[in-house]
């Protein structure tokens, strides 16, 4: 499916490249740009930001495959993000985890069949004092409960 | 205790009340003074990094070359990835013009006009109070064009954040400069140091946050105020971020020195249920852990630690209760390093993985005496062998924590069984046949 970037876009990424002597840095703000309009980065996607930043494919690629938060494949509405490293994990993490998991019956980096949520067990989010995690999208959720998430889970519309 | 970095002053993190607080007169005092005059205070104040290394900030100033015709580039690292580690987003959150003016005079002290803050990209909500603690900085002509009628100074300075994207690899001060540039985050080899050749072949210097934030208090108050705070081998506070198994986790500020027992029990409340601490990693997960048994008398900064056998690190404090699964714990820790090995040098990207495996073999109950040197063995063969230091965070927790609980990894292991054929399959890559196979 061809991908074109919105004028706005475009403007905010002509901003972003205004911050830098090159045009290829911007290539990390464009992806999440690309992202928010795309949803995830295609093949074209990447085309697209090669094009607008005068850069190759390959080079996008190589940005893309190297950082964890630029996703290759539709996410769910709702990207939830589990943290399991030591911190969290002391304070309980792994059965936020399996919570999680039980509930949407998903694995890591799958996503429920009506595209709402999707899962991801990840690695510190620098929230060890206020562990454990869990965010949402961009939102950090923080000090929980089995119960905290159980109520979290269900505001954002996840099946009971 | 004066608090340097984290003052317990109401809205703070508004430019009104910064400058109400004495904001900003720092910089105009470093305006009337030489860049080498800054270098020079700070050097004499013995500020170390914070993120870390614990190198003299001064020192790795002087390092930028006075003559040149290329720009000059700071970097602020607000990465913070190592786990433990959730010190630098306070800083963003309650003081973050104290960042920016320290980010203006250290700009001014090593001649570079433009600065990139590089935060992980996971801090959505701190990127934006960082941006508009910037924002509101430009409107009020601390920053950019402004400057001149501000301060009454030629100088004029730009910061830019660069959001990251999910690396911890990006860090590391070489692999930071290579994400700046749009690059894959991969380490570049040193020499040629940053100050050299950094961010596109242009002198650059690397500071984490939080050792910027200290540098306006040191220029407002002076060096021997600072030097005389805490140890004098590592002058002033440190963000103290305690986790784990203790009643009040939390980011402490406290004088470097300050002992260890203290941290965990006077601020952070103790172990919960009164448990009794098993281990203790006092500075993020990739510095060597402290046996529970150990703690009295160690001080937390860099000297004392290194006496003790670990380092301070970002002052990530993780302790652990009498309870704990260190194998676990280890495990996991092999896990992150694994996942986020850049691939570049060999022993790294295949030794971490090594590592995970044989830790999860002894968690499946199938780990025998000889495993727990076969992972000193990994480890030892990581160390030292690769471009960045990752290599060693990877190596240390493995190596110094099976080392130290020797007793305890031993009691987890069966010693009947063995698997020579498993240990000596070089491959990292899944193959149809899996280990258990090959082992008949």
């Amino acid at each position: 499916m061809e991908f074109k970037f919105t004028q706005e876009n475009l403007n905010r990424i002509e901003q972003e490249t205004k911050k830098y002597p090159h045009r290829k840095p911007a290539v990390m703000a464009a992806l999440y740009i690309a992202q928010e309009q795309n949803g995830f980065i295609s093949n074209d996607v990447i085309k697209e930001v090669a094009d607008v930043l005068g850069i190759t494919a390959e080079e996008v690629l190589g940005v893309v495959t190297f950082y964890t938060m630029y996703h290759q494949k539709q996410m769910g509405k709702y990207h939830i993000q589990v943290c399991t490293n030591v911190s969290c994990m002391l304070r309980g993490a792994y059965e936020i985890w399996n919570q999680v998991k039980d509930k949407f019956g998903i694995d890591h980096m799958d996503v429920t069949a009506d595209q709402k949520f999707s899962l991801e067990e990840v690695e510190c989010m620098g929230s060890c004092g206020t562990a454990p995690m869990i965010a949402v999208n961009e939102d950090y959720y923080e000090n929980l409960s089995k119960e905290k998430v159980e109520e979290i889970l269900t505001t954002l519309g996840g099946a009971n | 205790m004066e608090k340097i970095l984290l003052p317990d002053i109401k809205d703070l993190h508004l430019i009104d009340i910064y400058v109400s607080n004495g904001g900003y007169e720092a910089a105009k005092k470093a305006f009337t003074q030489t860049p080498d005059d800054i270098i020079d205070q700070v050097k004499k104040s013995g500020l170390r990094g914070r993120g870390g290394a614990a190198f003299l900030a001064g020192l790795k100033w002087s390092f930028m070359p006075k003559t040149t015709d290329k720009p000059k580039y700071l970097c602020v690292n607000g990465d913070e990835s190592e786990p433990g580690s959730f010190k630098d987003r306070q800083i963003f959150e309650f003081n973050p013009h104290q960042m920016i003016e320290g980010t203006i005079i250290t700009c001014y002290a090593i001649g570079a006009k433009t600065a990139y803050v590089y935060i992980r990209g996971e801090y959505h909500k701190w990127i934006r109070l960082l941006q508009k603690a910037i924002d509101d900085a430009y409107s009020k002509g601390y920053l950019g064009e402004k400057m001149k009628e501000i301060f009454g100074t030629d100088f004029q300075c730009d910061i830019y954040i660069h959001k990251g994207a999910g690396a911890y690899i990006c860090g590391e001060e070489s692999s930071l400069m290579n994400s700046l540039e749009g690059k894959r985050g991969y380490p570049r080899v040193k020499p040629p140091f940053p100050a050299q050749n950094g961010l596109w072949g242009c002198p650059t210097t690397i500071n984490n946050v939080e050792t910027i934030a200290n540098v306006p208090k040191i220029i407002e108050n002076g060096w021997e105020w600072f030097s005389k705070i805490g140890h004098p081998k590592h002058p002033g506070t440190l963000l103290f971020g305690v986790s784990g198994h203790v009643n009040k986790p939390g980011v402490y500020e406290l004088p470097t020195g300050t002992l260890l027992t203290d941290i965990v029990y006077k601020y952070a409340g103790g172990i919960p249920n009164d448990k009794k601490i098993l281990c203790v990693i006092p500075g993020g997960t990739s510095m060597p852990p402290i046996r529970g048994d150990k703690l009295e008398g160690v001080k937390m900064d860099a000297e004392s630690l290194k006496e003790v056998g670990s380092a301070i690190g970002t002052g990530g404090v993780i302790v652990m209760d009498e309870d704990t699964d260190l194998v676990k714990v280890l495990a996991r820790i092999a896990h992150f390093y694994h996942h986020e090995s850049c691939g570049q040098c060999t022993p790294c990207r295949e030794g971490t993985g090594w590592l995970e495996k044989i830790l999860k073999r002894i968690i499946d109950g199938k780990g025998s005496t000889s495993d727990l040197d076969l992972l000193i063995t990994v480890a030892n063969q990581i160390e030292g062998n690769t471009i960045c230091a990752l290599g060693e965070a990877a190596a240390w927790p493995v190596k110094f924590m099976v080392e130290r609980f020797r007793d305890y990894f031993e009691a987890r292991v069966s010693k009947e069984i063995s698997l020579p054929v498993a240990n000596k399959v070089h491959s990292m890559r899944e193959t149809t046949f899996p280990l258990a196979d090959v082992k008949n």
